[in-house]
């Protein structure tokens, strides 16, 4: 079949030049358009400018760079298939999930442990973390219904927004705690969950992605729209900021507070640390919760639904709740982190809660790679700090995520760290691993 | 009564350019059975070809409307199409025959780079273009509220009539349409007859993203304004449109696109405003629950 879909194509050098000279007629006629011309707008009325320079410099980068490209590809290809030959039987040792993957994940978390003690001083550093965690913890949440049951939800923002938008709303009116609002909000995210997955969860899959697309746009227009609710775009403000088991971050006063209880001189750091550590807390749960639940029945049908459904409903397996569970649990896990983000910002509104949003969290989930916990937190990382890298990259930042999947996608479809491998494997000697 | 006509006016208007951007969406699901999400994004591309083309044309002083008119659509037809070429070529043929959700990811990164780019290279800022087509017939006048047909309103309804009956005709009559109803049906077999299967998708892609180009073209002439974020709200109603006049049948989604554009148009002065879009998606949902094969398509037997 490979065979077939790969078309050859010569590797003389007059070939190479040829399908380059191709590439770049095609990304010329491309760049005409959009880069060579550009409509400005000069007091109300339009003009058009050029940008000749630009476009050649953009054809000559696609003619280098399909040249090499193919020069690569061939040479990969070429040893590839050497090493195919000499070695078939090493293909069964490289099943099974490589051990250092592990240590990585306990090196990480390490790494994440000792953070806010090396950088105690550096407010900036423990929030950029701080905002890498809750991707994290994003990432995970999706991860089960992407990664492990194969329904593709492009509108995870949403339960998100149900969460933070819970706990704004009971703090706000009910003067509810974060750790009362918690579990509230977790419990009606997911009752969102079910909400919408009862009926869309028969449809295959890219119908599904689409319906959850318009269901994550719904509940952003009633959130802009309904404002004696949400406060329409201005959001929900002065929503309470959690406490350490009842004790307050505050400045000395006449209660206790944090600072006081423990004999601590006040510090503003104390509030981002402990933020910090809530969120990892909460993502470490959220980690252990989601591998336990891989390995009993359910998970287990997770993933058999993700390979195959039909063969699933053979062996009476009920598909419907097995996705509506998975679903369920996702969003569940989706409005614990709109809970924490909520009480993080101290304000919310529709804006944090885009379409973009979902695209960034399912770009952690699929360029992590499908299935794999560590994976989304390599992407996490990735997809948070390279924005913080360099203030020219930020509104470049969309355009690379575009790219990146595309690219990934063709590169890998299962996703960078994905091994797409079942949890657990009968062996017949009736072990498990 | 009056203001029910000027939204039938405007519904069927705007459910025309609906239409012809579900038949992208529709004859790409046929023919390889992928949601192609960026084709909201190539219609929006194609509208910024149209100002660029429209403004260079008013610099060069060309003030004859049709012929303008005929220099942009061809214009931005042909760069149009060679952006959907480019599109299928990158992010989906590679894809071919893996897993069902990884060419739905591309698209979807597709989508975001069409944008970002679009975004980056054209600005963010709305574009205004000056009035192309203006005028109209005020066809009765009710308590001081005229009814009116704008000029532009007549032409997109006409050039939809056409297209759609020379699509017709493309896909039932002629070689190409039979090669590409056979590639719906079975590409294996498609290929072992002799067809270049490849080269038919290839062109299904730059019809769709060519009719998206029309889209494009007259809506600019019809609202005046463009910006980077239209396609995503268009591309969803005409993927919603196609999937309820049946996805995988054109005459379903020109049906599918003016029921959109009806049911937007009254909504939108009967009831409110803000919430058009809320329902349309709960349309797209009460679709997909009661009837997924849509009002004319057929239902889909899933094959092990």
């Amino acid at each position: 079949m490979t065979a077939l879909v790969l078309a050859p194509h010569g590797t003389s050098p007059a070939d190479r030049l040829k399908d380059a000279a191709a590439v770049a007629f095609i990304a010329l006629l491309l760049g005409i358009p959009m880069i060579g011309l550009l409509t400005v707008d000069q007091g109300g009325a339009l003009r058009v400018a050029t940008r000749w320079p630009t476009l050649f410099a953009f054809v000559a980068i696609c003619f280098t760079g399909r040249l090499i490209l193919r020069l690569a590809i061939d040479r990969l290809r070429a040893a590839k298939q050497a090493r195919e030959r000499s070695d078939v039987e090493l293909a069964a040792a490289d099943r099974t999930a490589s051990p250092w993957l592990t240590w990585i994940g306990w090196a990480a978390l390490g790494v994440a442990l000792a953070l806010p003690m090396v950088f105690s001083e550096n407010r900036y550093v423990v929030d950029t973390a701080t905002t890498v965690l809750i991707y994290v913890m994003l990432g995970w949440g999706l991860n089960v219904v992407v990664g492990l049951a194969g329904l593709l939800d492009l509108g995870y923002v949403a339960f998100y927004a149900v969460g933070a938008y819970t706990y704004g709303l009971l703090s706000t009116q009910f003067g509810w705690g974060f750790w009362q609002a918690l579990p509230v909000a977790g419990a009606i995210a997911a009752s969102f969950g079910i909400l919408l997955g009862w009926p869309t969860l028969r449809l295959r899959g890219d119908y599904l992605a689409i319906v959850t697309l318009g269901f994550g746009e719904i509940i952003r227009i009633i959130l802009v729209n309904w404002t004696e609710l949400s406060g329409g775009p201005n959001g929900i403000a002065s929503i309470a900021r959690p406490s350490f088991f009842g004790l307050p971050f505050k400045p000395p006063g006449d209660e206790a507070t944090f600072a006081s209880f423990f004999g601590l001189e006040y510090s503003t750091n104390h509030r981002i640390v402990f933020l910090y550590y809530l969120i990892l807390a909460l993502a470490l749960l959220t980690n252990l919760f989601v591998s336990r639940m891989r390995t009993l029945p359910i998970g287990r049908a997770w993933e058999a639904i993700r390979e195959d459904e039909i063969a699933c409903k053979a062996m009476g397996i009920n598909a419907r709740n097995v996705k509506l569970s998975a679903f369920a649990i996702g969003a569940m896990l989706g409005g614990f982190a709109g809970v924490f983000f909520a009480a993080r910002q101290g304000f919310i509104s529709p804006e944090s809660f885009t379409f973009n949003e979902s695209a960034i969290i399912l770009a952690i989930v699929v360029l992590g790679g499908m299935g794999s916990q560590l994976g989304v937190v390599l992407a996490s990382l990735v997809l948070v700090l390279l924005p913080e890298l360099g203030r020219d990259f930020a509104e470049y930042r969309m355009l690379l995520f575009g790219a990146a999947m595309i690219l990934i996608m063709v590169w890998k479809p299962g996703g960078i760290l994905s091994h797409r491998e079942p949890t657990l494997r009968y062996r017949a000697n009736g072990g498990r691993r | 009564m009056a203001l029910a006509l000027q939204q039938l006016i405007n519904g069927l208007t705007l459910g025309a350019v609906y239409g012809l951007i579900a038949i992208g969406y529709t004859m790409v699901y046929g023919i390889i059975g992928m949601i192609n999400f960026a084709h909201g994004d190539i219609y929006m591309v194609s509208a910024f070809i149209a100002v660029t083309v429209f403004t260079l044309l008013a610099g060069f002083g060309i003030s004859s409307v049709p012929l303008s008119l005929l220099v942009v659509l061809l214009v931005a037809v042909f760069f149009t199409s060679i952006y959907g070429w480019t599109v299928e070529r990158m992010a989906y043929r590679p894809l071919r025959g893996s897993t069902r959700l990884a060419p739905l990811i591309s698209a979807i990164g597709m989508s975001i780079f069409l944008q970002n780019m679009v975004q980056l290279t054209q600005g963010a800022r709305v574009k205004p273009v000056a009035p192309v087509l203006v005028g109209g017939i005020d066809l009765l006048s009710v308590d001081g509220f005229t009814v009116r047909l704008a000029y532009s309103q007549i032409l997109i309804v006409f050039v939809t009539v056409a297209l759609m009956a020379g699509f017709t005709w493309l896909i039932t009559k002629t070689s190409f349409g039979r090669q590409q109803r056979s590639c719906e049906q079975d590409r294996t077999m498609t290929a072992l007859l002799g067809i270049n299967v490849d080269r038919t998708i290839s062109l299904t892609f730059m019809l769709g993203a060519a009719l998206a180009a029309v889209a494009g073209m007259m809506v600019t002439v019809y609202y005046g304004v463009v910006d980077f974020f239209i396609g995503f709200v268009a591309g969803i109603k005409a993927f919603t449109a196609a999937v309820l006049g049946g996805i995988g049948s054109l005459p379903g989604a020109m049906l599918g696109g003016l029921l959109i554009g009806l049911i937007e148009a009254f909504w939108a002065a009967y009831l409110s405003a803000e919430y058009k879009d809320v329902a349309t998606f709960t349309i797209l949902i009460l679709v997909l629950m009661f009837r997924p094969s849509g009002l004319l398509g057929r239902p889909e037997v899933e094959k092990v």
